[in-house]
């Protein structure tokens, strides 16, 4: 009893337990000042930019959902273009409706996750390859059914009927700001999911299923929530797509091409890290700019590179940068300072197990 | 009667996706992973088909004698490359690999071959035509022999694999991998030669969906992946005659869903694959859930 005491009491003198190694306001504070000026670039950029911006946060939105999906529940769905889908058709048929477009997007988003829960009924017991594939055969089910609606445009798709009288740069910059406000939300809800109790029974499932598993986590009950808010998310970018093209047509939305970009995106930048998305998403847009006169070439490209990286660097490019740098720009681990360590290398021994994962408990 | 006919040429056409099927069924069967590359690799097999006989002018229908060792030798270096190298990781990297797989197929199949439909024309007439029983029901001869060819691919497998020596070997690693290994087996040459007989059953079912209807790059993904697998899935995991089971039940059930509106073919396909997949998820002829 007394020898417990203290070694706690030793422990809680010499060792140290931070979110991250270097103080997280100064992020917090560089996230804000990058929020800021991206606010600000309709009144600096061309709209050529701020259009090619749009389709970014299209992208950095699903790849953050696919990311939880794929990166910390285990989750490999193919068919994540159903809620892109469903996300663009309510935004139709709420705007059909007399429904201002920018206020039909978050019902959207929020009817996505409802839509969620029974097609997470319909897959859940379904595991790896067979979960992928069924969740592709849904998405092609939800297209065939809303195929049916002729109000809703049938085979051909609609566009939105009312939208509002702003001229074209004015509507650009508001499908922008949406944009904008869709990402940020996007990314601070996975970065508060992984930071709480959630995550930590997310990253316990990325790292070792069975071994949650076996630790008593809700592993079931983990990867539904994932699912619902990966719904959101996905209906979140489909119904932005709705909004930014003015169009909704079937084969467009639920193409598996969807599903496709933002998993490259995310294997690329790196798979099971919040800033992965980030940094996928831009390489993707790079790509996606300089190859746009040579048609299909850039997803050949990105397909081949999801390909390498999937198989030599597991956790893609933001994972070489955090291996050699530690750098983390949202931390959601821990990090352990080893008794009378200074400024570098605050490895304790556990630390030093975490090292695989690039040298922290993440 | 009309009925009567649905049923026959669901039957028919259940052939076809049983032949698409076959090859996704076996290698889950070894591998426990599932290529999602595979409805892309079936068209690539109907474009290796149209290449071959424009280059050598062997009857469509012997093509498959040129075709099925292509293939099988393409699937044979995949796997002791690319799928082996994924497989040495996890089951994640291998689905993302095949996926990846599938999308660099398609679109390299668009860029360099034309998003343009083709077909495998047959000029013979026996062929081509049908016969008929009673007044309403037409039996297309091509189908006809698609389903004896499932048939016989089924039948040649269950034999391969349960009496011929690299059978044995196949289902020893299928079984117990490590256990194999310590009795001398290299796996990974066994993974090899399922992969490439996987691929020779695709190279089939490619020129099968050539002479049956029009084939382009997204065909793959489109019609082959998903019927194949609603097939796996109805008939039940890992039972090859389960798999020809399924692909008549996905057959049957898409002429009776073409019968009541003629778009809604697909639509009643997939809704019974999601009613198998809720009811009974070990499918038809299962036993126990293998997921």
């Amino acid at each position: 009893m007394t020898a417990t005491t203290e070694t706690t009491a030793r422990s809680a003198e010499k060792y140290r337990v931070t979110r991250s190694r270097r103080n997280v306001a100064w992020t917090g504070a560089g996230a804000l000042i990058v929020v800021i000026v991206l606010a600000l670039f309709p009144y600096i950029v061309y709209s050529s930019t701020t259009s090619i911006m749009v389709q970014a946060f299209i992208i950095l939105t699903m790849a953050c959902m696919w990311n939880l999906l794929a990166g910390y529940a285990g989750l490999v769905s193919v068919g994540q273009q159903a809620f892109v889908g469903l996300g663009a058709y309510f935004v139709l048929f709420l705007n059909i409706h007399n429904i201002p477009m920018f206020d039909a997007l978050p019902v959207a988003a929020v009817g996505c996750g409802v839509a969620a829960l029974p097609l997470w009924w319909l897959v859940s017991r379904l595991r790896s390859g067979y979960f992928a594939i069924a969740t592709w055969v849904l998405a092609a089910t939800v297209m065939l059914i809303i195929e049916k609606f002729p109000s809703l445009g049938s085979g051909t798709g609609e566009s939105l009927p009312n939208t509002p009288n702003l001229g074209p740069t004015l509507l650009l910059a508001d499908t922008y700001w949406i944009g904008l406000a869709v990402t940020v939300v996007a990314l601070v809800t996975t970065y508060l999911m992984l930071r709480g109790r959630v995550g930590l029974v997310l990253t316990a499932i990325r790292d070792d299923e069975i071994a949650a598993r076996s630790s008593g986590a809700k592993v079931g009950l983990a990867r539904m929530l994932v699912f619902v808010v990966a719904g959101i998310g996905c209906g979140a970018a489909g119904a932005l797509l709705a909004v930014s093209s003015l169009i909704v047509q079937p084969s467009a939305v639920f193409s598996v091409e969807w599903t496709a970009k933002m998993a490259f995106a995310v294997i690329i930048g790196g798979l099971g890290t919040i800033e992965g998305p980030i940094l996928g998403t831009i390489v993707y847009i790079v790509l996606q700019q300089t190859l746009a006169s040579y048609n299909a070439w850039y997803l050949i490209i990105l397909g081949l590179v999801a390909m390498l990286i999937a198989l030599y660097a597991r956790r893609g490019l933001w994972g070489l940068i955090d291996d050699h740098l530690h750098i983390r720009l949202f931390p959601v681990g821990y990090w352990l300072w080893a008794p009378g360590s200074g400024r570098r290398g605050g490895m304790g021994s556990l630390g030093g197990l975490g090292r695989r994962r690039g040298g922290r408990h993440s | 009667m009309q009925w009567v006919n649905d049923i026959i040429q669901g039957i028919l056409t259940g052939g076809l996706y049983a032949l698409f099927a076959c090859g996704l069924s076996l290698l889950f069967g070894v591998m426990k992973v599932i290529n999602l590359a595979h409805g892309d690799l079936a068209v690539i097999g109907g474009y290796v088909a149209l290449g071959v006989i424009a280059v050598t002018h062997v009857p469509v229908l012997w093509s498959f004698l040129i075709v099925v060792p292509i293939m099988a030798v393409l699937g044979y270096a995949l796997q002791r490359t690319v799928i082996q190298a994924a497989l040495n990781r996890s089951i994640l990297t291998t689905l993302i690999v095949t996926f990846g797989l599938s999308v660099v197929i398609e679109n390299g199949l668009l860029q360099f071959a034309s998003a343009n439909s083709h077909s495998l024309g047959v000029n013979n007439s026996i062929i081509t035509s049908s016969f008929s029983i009673g007044s309403q029901i037409q039996v297309a001869y091509l189908l006809l022999l698609i389903l004896v060819v499932a048939v016989v691919v089924i039948l040649g497998l269950q034999y391969f694999l349960s009496a011929s020596r690299y059978g044995r070997l196949i289902r020893a690693v299928a079984d117990d991998q490590e256990a194999a290994q310590m009795s001398g087996v290299d796996y990974r040459h066994v993974f090899g030669i399922a992969a490439a007989i996987a691929f020779g059953t695709v190279a089939l079912a490619g020129i099968a969906s050539g002479l049956t209807s029009q084939f382009s790059p997204t065909t793959g993904t489109d019609t082959i992946l998903l019927f194949a697998f609603a097939a796996v899935v109805i008939g039940g995991i890992g039972s090859l005659w389960g798999t020809l089971l399924g692909g008549i039940v996905l057959g049957v059930a898409q002429q009776i869903g073409s019968q009541i509106n003629s778009s809604d073919g697909f639509l009643a396909g997939y809704i019974v694959f999601l009613a198998v997949l809720i009811l009974r998820p070990q499918g038809l002829t299962g036993r126990r859930a293998q997921s």
